[in-house]
């Protein structure tokens, strides 16, 4: 029991963290498996879902505020789309990723102007910021909430991907593009619906990280970004049960390495772990096979 | 054909050495705070980093995002070696004086923090390269996260200092030596990417598998190119050590891998004089050129202009660097270099049009 009672709240952040991350690297997967990018500006997406709650906070009531933060990120992440990588479709792949990287770039270098640099606050959210005791441990209801809040979401965007017919011609785009293309489906719709997506997941993710760790600085969402992006590579790119799992496993992992006194390497573990993956298995747990055709 | 050759080269190194001239004349004229020597300085750290990049990103085809994590390996090194016996118990005050009794001059130094670096990249690169285009950007951009972490561990504190500063080390005073450095290095990667290593590289890029069919090493030549490109990327991070007289891990984050693809981006993959530069410009923008945009009581006549604040100056900086991203995909000079014979042969041309209209 005093084992469970030390061990306990680095396993439940562990958990709540995972969810988090699951939420991010829903949206690096997916785009991903239809654009072949990693979509470097995702993690600042998360960042801006949370300045937007801050900001607008201030001026209108928290239920009216959050659910606008979390529409106008869906947003977001459409212009970006439109703006940084649709006129690059028929460009060099390193060409759509530099431009990811440069929207990172920009969407920082803005944070930082709009936020004069100082660290924000994310408000607490009635409910789920309320502190709470499990068997003794003293935590945040939030990290109880996540896991939950992330299956849910989960469980509905697989239907959506599974029934829906945006989800199907999703399916058939990260197939083969242009086949998918030539049997009728509208690419830019498609690619569109799967930022908006992405997007969404990224702002209700990023309500729950930093009801947990409040600190909004420009960079903040890099780390996590990144981790997410590593979560969705373990899990095998492109699948979103993967992702889900890698997401879990790295959030868990990451916070025992904390709870262990290793803090320092709590995200270079996660670089290790993806350089395993790479090393043995080079598409990840549920990937696709892929072969080089000459 | 080969006395234009010569004569090229002579008037090449004649230009090479008026700009040093100049450089040396400036230093006497104006005063040494100037930006204008920041940005000569920062700005030929950045063209040797970059151009360590593109060999690897433009002319080898190997998309590595480690360079930040290579640059801390040499601004380390270079930083631990070379600070003297007698501020070591200063600068080491938490580790007992730190583990190495011993400073090497300043030049040993540099080299030094080029071998090292070389050496982690030789070890890393044995399971990296392997990996294709996203995978290897991500695992390496991995390991360079890795190497930071490391060097902030305090159980290697003796070495590194732990997360505190190095400080106290031998810093260069004149923007001349770094120009040196940066040029010398830059000569030499020319030199090997005309030779014939420089050509297998060219043939890696362009197509692996027809690459390999025509007996070239894949392996091989990559692990040399990421080796000897890490080598460079670690002197240029003994240069900024010098620079900018500190080392500390935590500076050294993938976004200053990315600034540097940035660079290399805009001064066109696959382009040596594209990357100087476009690192030249891109420092002393966003340096130097576009301060005023920092400065809050800007006033034109008596119209107060909007929207200036500190940090305006990235956010136009940004959305230029995307706008050459989206627009001139091919940057400042493609895969085009900036040589005496090219412009010779453009005045030749044009001589040509002109007696025949």
């Amino acid at each position: 029991m005093g084992f469970l009672q030390t061990n306990l709240p680095y396993l439940l952040a562990g958990i709540s963290t995972g969810g988090q991350y699951a939420l991010i690297a829903i949206g690096y997967t997916m785009v991903y498996g239809i654009l072949r990018l990693i979509n470097f500006a995702h993690g600042d997406v998360f960042m801006c879902a949370a300045l937007m709650v801050i900001y607008s906070a201030s001026y209108m009531p928290l239920y009216i505020s959050l659910p606008l933060a979390i529409v106008a990120t869906g947003v977001l992440g459409f212009a970006i789309e439109r703006v940084a990588y649709k006129p690059l479709r028929t460009a060099p792949r390193m060409s759509a990723m530099i431009s990811a990287i440069g929207m990172s770039y920009l969407i920082q270098n803005l944070a930082l102007y709009v936020t004069g640099g100082l660290t924000k606050y994310y408000p607490p959210v009635p409910f789920i910021s309320d502190s709470i005791e499990i068997f003794g441990a003293m935590t945040k209801r939030v990290t109880i909430i996540t896991p939950f809040v992330t299956l849910v979401l989960i469980v509905v965007l697989v239907n959506i991907i599974k029934y829906t017919k945006i989800g199907i011609a999703m399916r058939a785009v990260s197939r083969d593009f242009e086949t998918a293309q030539l049997m009728g489906v509208k690419i830019n719709s498609v690619i569109s619906a799967t930022f908006v997506i992405g997007s969404l997941l990224a702002a209700i993710g990023s309500t729950l990280f930093f009801s947990n760790y409040t600190g909004v600085t420009p960079t903040v969402g890099g780390m996590p970004g990144l981790k997410a992006f590593v979560a969705a590579v373990f899990g095998g790119i492109g699948s979103i049960p993967g992702a889900v799992i890698g997401a879990f496993i790295i959030g868990i992992c990451e916070n025992i390495i904390k709870g262990l006194g290793w803090t320092t390497f709590s995200d270079a573990f996660t670089f290790v772990l993806l350089i395993v993956v790479l090393m043995f298995m080079p598409t990840g747990l549920f990937g696709e096979k892929a072969t080089d055709k000459v | 054909m080969d006395k234009d050759k010569r004569k090229d080269l002579i008037i090449a190194l004649a230009l090479i050495a008026l700009l040093f001239v100049v450089v040396v004349v400036l230093e006497q004229l104006l005063p040494r705070t100037s930006m204008l020597f920041t940005v000569l300085k920062k700005g030929s750290i950045y063209a040797l980093v970059a151009v360590s990049m593109n060999l690897l990103n433009g002319f080898t085809g190997l998309f590595s995002l480690g360079q930040a994590g290579f640059m801390l390996l040499g601004a380390y090194t270079y930083a631990i070696f070379t600070i003297p016996m007698e501020q070591r118990a200063v600068v080491y005050q938490y580790y007992d004086g730190g583990i190495i009794q011993f400073s090497v001059p300043v030049f040993v130094g540099i080299v030094l923090a080029g071998i090292v670096a070389a050496i982690f990249a030789y070890l890393i690169g044995l399971p990296v390269l392997k990996l294709k285009s996203d995978y290897l950007a991500i695992a390496t951009l991995g390991f360079a996260e890795i190497i930071r972490a490391l060097f902030q561990w305090d159980k290697l504190g003796g070495l590194t200092n732990g997360s505190n500063l190095l400080r106290r080390f031998p810093v260069f005073k004149s923007s001349i030596f770094p120009i040196a450095v940066s040029a010398i290095c830059i000569a030499i990667i020319v030199l090997l990417i005309n030779s014939t290593y420089g050509r297998a590289f060219k043939a890696i890029r362009d197509d692996e598998v027809a690459a390999e069919a025509m007996g070239i090493n894949l392996a091989h030549h990559k692990r040399m190119a990421f080796t000897i490109s890490s080598f460079f990327a670690g002197i240029s991070g003994a240069l900024l050590a010098m620079f900018q007289t500190t080392v500390q891990a935590s500076q050294f984050k993938s976004a200053m891998t990315y600034e540097i693809l940035l660079i290399v981006v805009i001064g066109g993959i696959g382009s040596i004089t594209g990357s100087c530069i476009s690192s030249f410009l891109f420092i002393a923008c966003s340096e130097w050129w576009l301060r005023f945009l920092d400065n809050a009581e800007t006033y034109i006549g008596s119209f107060h202009v909007p929207l200036l604040r500190p940090g305006f100056r990235k956010v136009v900086f940004s959305v230029v660097i995307m706008a050459i991203v989206l627009l001139y995909q091919r940057g400042i000079m493609g895969d085009k270099e900036l040589s005496i014979s090219g412009i010779r042969k453009r005045l030749a041309e044009r001589k040509k049009k002109k007696v025949k209209p």
